[in-house]
């Protein structure tokens, strides 16, 4: 069996300012829903209590409500959790209640009033620990971005480097977007996911970029973005079948993980997604618009045509 | 041209077998257990022990499955919790307070395998329930002690020279002393510099008032602070002791921070209780009028307490001492008999209400007694010699190094050097850990199914290849887990699947590279070989940037996260060597001895 039986080279960079039209649409997009609407930060952030509690029948949410307004917590977010009969109950960080005694309060509470609630899960997060979680975050943001432009650039070249992470980061802030625009909580686990996302998009960038170089060495009359179209379309199909599998384990992850997977599953196929059109379709141009060229892998021709000589 | 040397198809059977035994564990499950461990560092798990439990289950006709001796612990496993629950309570009675009794699970794997060190993987609390603090020390009280503890010494120091001043007071993190003229000062400050050479001193002139400032030095506050962790631990393990708790951990994170992880614990109301109780300590006088009468009661005006040894003995009501007035008690040596001995630092209060105490007491027995949950034991009861003064203390006598250590500990331990505030929870019930468990495996299977189906409709046998190796990938994981005994945690399940998906991806480029090679007209041979070969360079600059991510969450990432970055990165080490080296195993030994190849099932 076989999907792509290409005959001749797709024309991909002659496509580039479309291409690049709709990155730069996207990514606006993106920076605009984070701008105003801002993530929906997760209590891993945010700091407050989480509570997920489990009932024998179907659980009476305005009652669960009323039960944590007589104990003064008002402004609670009360609602179902998978099923009807979990609750999750989310508590935002106040100075005046003593933080890691209110589940208990709670759990007495709700207790009290049907016998069957079974505390599943209780996060409480305190304000100091989300400060360092954002900060370390960002961190290894950081780290990442510089360790694989360094790494490419010693691989490759700085102008690989420069156009994969651009690419990448770019794959980043529409994932963020998507977050941001569906308001889906922003955990710690995704966080994860949105790095991970980073250093396995690279792969498809790197893929193509060897490609690239072999095509130098190999057609050496042809011009640039005849070189980069026909390394595209050589590895289009390894491309989409290790993506497909890729996201066939994500898939699996995303419908049967439960609710704790589901966003990091999310973050996952919104970055395997893009990571294959930006890889491709971004990283790509921006190669070109940096001027890469012959020259750059120069050095190579040079030995092989000395050994050549008799 | 695609055959391997003998001694590589050696090492990859050696590799497999080695997985395939680590993996085994994983596949026994677990059986319930209870383990008993001494409740303090001067008390060994032996053999002597073991003969102790093994005949008090006998004598209650408990059979357990098997009892051993592991490391400083005694375990017996049952076939049934209601044996465990029995043995529990029979263990915890009949052992008293000097042994912590706690339920467990032990896997079942057969002894050969346990011998190996071959055990199941070590799951997080989110796969098997339990609860998660992160506590914060408070620094800033461990210094406002410490410098309030010196402000008394200070003035007591001063008043035993006889060196006028008018007052010593605390602002913030500097002690002013006021002096009436500049010659008390220079007394005094030679006086103090000599006592507290923790303290950088200046003079400072301020109208009629000749002030001196201490301050505490850089490397002693960081050195206090220190302490403070430390005994917070201390103080943190022996409370935990008491919720039986089979593996409790207890550790530093940062330079503030103690992480306290108790699986299996559901009732997170008394954990909290008991992690956050003050412990105290009195000094008092034997009552040596009175005998001690086991089960009567105490007279008038006394309190009977048990010493360590379980003798009875008679002590005043009057508390000469609490502990508050302890500085510091180190563990060393008697000077003259050179036997271990216990150096206690009392502060300036506390010493004079000792030298007193002793001076008035000479010849008479005196009890340190500690008290927890409101029940006092006593430490040590020694006679006092002579009159002691100077708030330096001297325990000894009938003490061995250990013994020493323990109650240097237990004095500095009984209460907590610093506040400290829970700053962080997670509680998961055991049922959602088991819930985990099932969406983490089934995610995992179905994955991996789907993605099987696939490769061998595709890839045809190349695709049967590619999934044996990717089988081969999961077992090395899943045993270097366990090898190591790395935390799993259901972000480290998902980091299984994920790495599972993206390690396809070096077959998939090998078979690619091979299709493609094929099309070019390139024998069946050359074709395997150009295809390994060429695409090997790509699998690993691709691996690498996955490994820089993986790297950098580790560092960064904490509880679930690094679990996810652990196994991100073994993971891809692992799909390095199954997806090239086992991959290719399989593929030289089908194709790889036919001189003449005319077609490859590769689709």
């Amino acid at each position: 069996m076989e999907f792509f039986r290409i005959k001749h080279d797709i024309p991909f960079m002659s496509y580039g300012r479309y291409t690049t039209a709709i990155s730069l649409v996207t990514f606006l997009f993106a920076v605009f829903f984070l701008a105003t609407k801002g993530l929906n930060f997760g209590v891993d952030f945010t700091g407050g209590t989480v509570m997920e509690v489990h009932y024998a029948q179907p659980a009476d949410l305005p009652k669960v409500r009323e039960q944590l307004a007589t104990i003064g917590l008002q402004d609670t977010l009360v609602q179902n959790f998978g099923s009807s009969h979990d609750v999750l109950i989310q508590i935002p960080l106040k100075q005046n209640l003593a933080g890691a005694k209110l589940s208990d309060q709670v759990m007495e509470g709700l207790r009290k009033q049907d016998a069957s609630a079974e505390m599943r899960r209780v996060e409480f997060v305190g304000p100091q620990v989300g400060k360092d979680l954002i900060e370390n975050g960002e961190l290894a943001l950081l780290l990442v971005s510089f360790g694989i432009v360094g790494y490419l650039w010693l691989r490759f070249e700085w102008k690989f480097g420069l156009s994969a992470i651009i690419a990448n980061l770019h794959d980043v802030v529409i994932i963020l977007g998507f977050f941001s625009f569906f308001q889906w909580e922003f955990s710690l686990s995704v966080l994860a996911a949105v790095l991970a996302v980073l250093g396995y998009s690279v792969n498809e960038s790197v893929v193509v970029f060897d490609r690239i170089r072999e095509n130098f060495h190999k057609m050496r009359k042809a011009e640039v973005s005849e070189i980069i179209d026909n390394a595209i379309t050589r590895t289009m199909s390894r491309t989409i079948i290790t993506h497909g599998c890729t996201q066939m384990m994500v898939g699996a992850m995303l419908f049967l993980g439960g609710e704790t997977l589901h966003y990091f599953a999310m973050a996952l196929t919104i970055g395997i997604l893009f990571s294959i059109y930006s890889s491709v379709l971004v990283a790509s141009p921006l190669l070109i618009l940096l001027g890469v060229s012959r020259a750059d892998f120069i050095k190579p021709e040079k030995a092989e045509a000395e050994q050549a000589l008799p | 041209m695609n055959q391997y040397p003998l001694w590589k198809y050696l090492l990859i059977l050696v590799a497999l077998l080695a997985g395939l035994i680590y993996t085994l564990p994983n596949f026994f499950g677990e059986s319930p257990a209870v383990q008993v461990s001494p409740s303090r560092s001067s008390l060994k798990a032996d053999a002597a022990l073991l003969e102790r439990v093994g005949n008090i289950l006998k004598s209650a006709s408990l059979a357990p499955d098997m009892t051993e001796l592991d490391g400083n612990s005694i375990k017996a496993r049952f076939t049934d919790t209601d044996s465990q629950l029995k043995a529990k309570d029979i263990l915890a009675g009949q052992l008293g307070e000097d042994y912590v009794v706690a339920l467990n699970l032990l896997p079942r794997s057969p002894h050969w395998l346990t011998s190996l060190h071959a055990l199941p993987m070590y799951l997080g609390l989110d796969l098997r329930g339990g609860v998660h603090f992160l506590l914060q020390v408070d620094m800033n009280a461990a210094l406002t002690k410490a410098l309030e503890a010196a402000n008394g010494d200070i003035r007591s120091a001063l008043r035993e020279q006889n060196i006028a001043y008018s007052g010593v007071t605390r602002d913030g993190k500097i002690l002013t002393v006021k002096f009436r003229d500049a010659g008390a000062r220079s007394k005094g400050e030679t006086e103090i510099k000599q006592r507290f050479n923790d303290y950088t001193l200046t003079d400072k002139d301020e109208g009629s008032e000749y002030l001196l400032l201490a301050t505490l030095k850089p490397e002693a506050e960081h050195r206090i602070q220190e302490s403070a962790v430390q005994q917070n631990l201390v103080t943190l393990r022996n409370r935990v002791n008491e919720l039986g708790v089979a593996e409790p951990v207890i550790q530093q994170q940062g330079a503030d921070r103690v992480v306290v992880q108790l699986p299996g614990v559901q009732d997170t109301a008394r954990a909290k209780d008991i992690l956050g109780r003050t412990a105290t300590l009195e000094v008092r006088m034997v009552d040596e009028t009175h005998q001690a009468t086991a089960g009567g009661a105490a007279p008038f005006g006394t309190d009977m307490f048990k010493d360590r040894e379980g003798r009875t003995l008679v002590v005043k009501k009057q508390v000469i001492l609490t502990g508050e007035r302890i500085n510091d008690a180190q563990p060393g040596f008697d000077n003259r008999t050179n036997e271990p001995a216990v150096h206690i630092n009392l502060d300036g209060v506390g010493a004079r209400k000792f030298k007193e105490a002793t001076r008035e007491n000479v010849g008479k027995r005196m009890a340190i007694i500690l008290f927890e949950k409101g029940k006092g034991e006593i430490i040590t009861a020694p006679v006092i010699r002579e009159e002691i003064g100077g708030g330096r203390v001297q325990i000894s006598g009938q003490m061995n190094t250990v013994e020493a250590q323990d109650t240097a500990l237990l004095l500095r331990a009984g209460a907590l050097a610093a506040p400290m505030e829970i700053i962080e929870e997670r509680t998961i019930g055991p049922s959602l850990g088991a819930d985990n468990i099932a969406r983490g495996f089934d995610s995992t299977k179905i994955g991996f199914i789907l993605v099987a189906i696939f490769m061998i409709t595709y890839y045809l046998m190349f695709g049967t290849i590619s999934v044996l190796a990717l089988g081969a990938n999961l077992l090395f994981l899943v045993a270097l887990l366990s090898m190591m005994q790395a935390t799993l945690t259901l972000p480290g399940m998902a980091g299984i699947a994920l790495t599972l998906g993206m390690a396809i991806d070096a077959n998939v480029l090998i078979n690619e590279r091979i299709r493609e090679e094929l099309r070019n007209g390139v024998t069946p041979q050359a074709a395997i070989h150009a295809g390994y070969d060429r695409a090997f360079d790509t699998i690993i600059d691709s691996n690498v940037t996955t490994l820089i991510a993986g790297i950098a969450l580790f560092l960064f990432g904490s509880g679930p996260i690094k679990g996810f970055a652990v196994v991100l990165c073994l993971g891809i080490l692992t799909s390095m060597f199954s997806a090239v080296l086992i991959s290719r195993a399989m593929v030289n030994l089908i194709y790889g001895r036919k001189a003449r190849l005319a077609k490859v099932a590769i689709g």
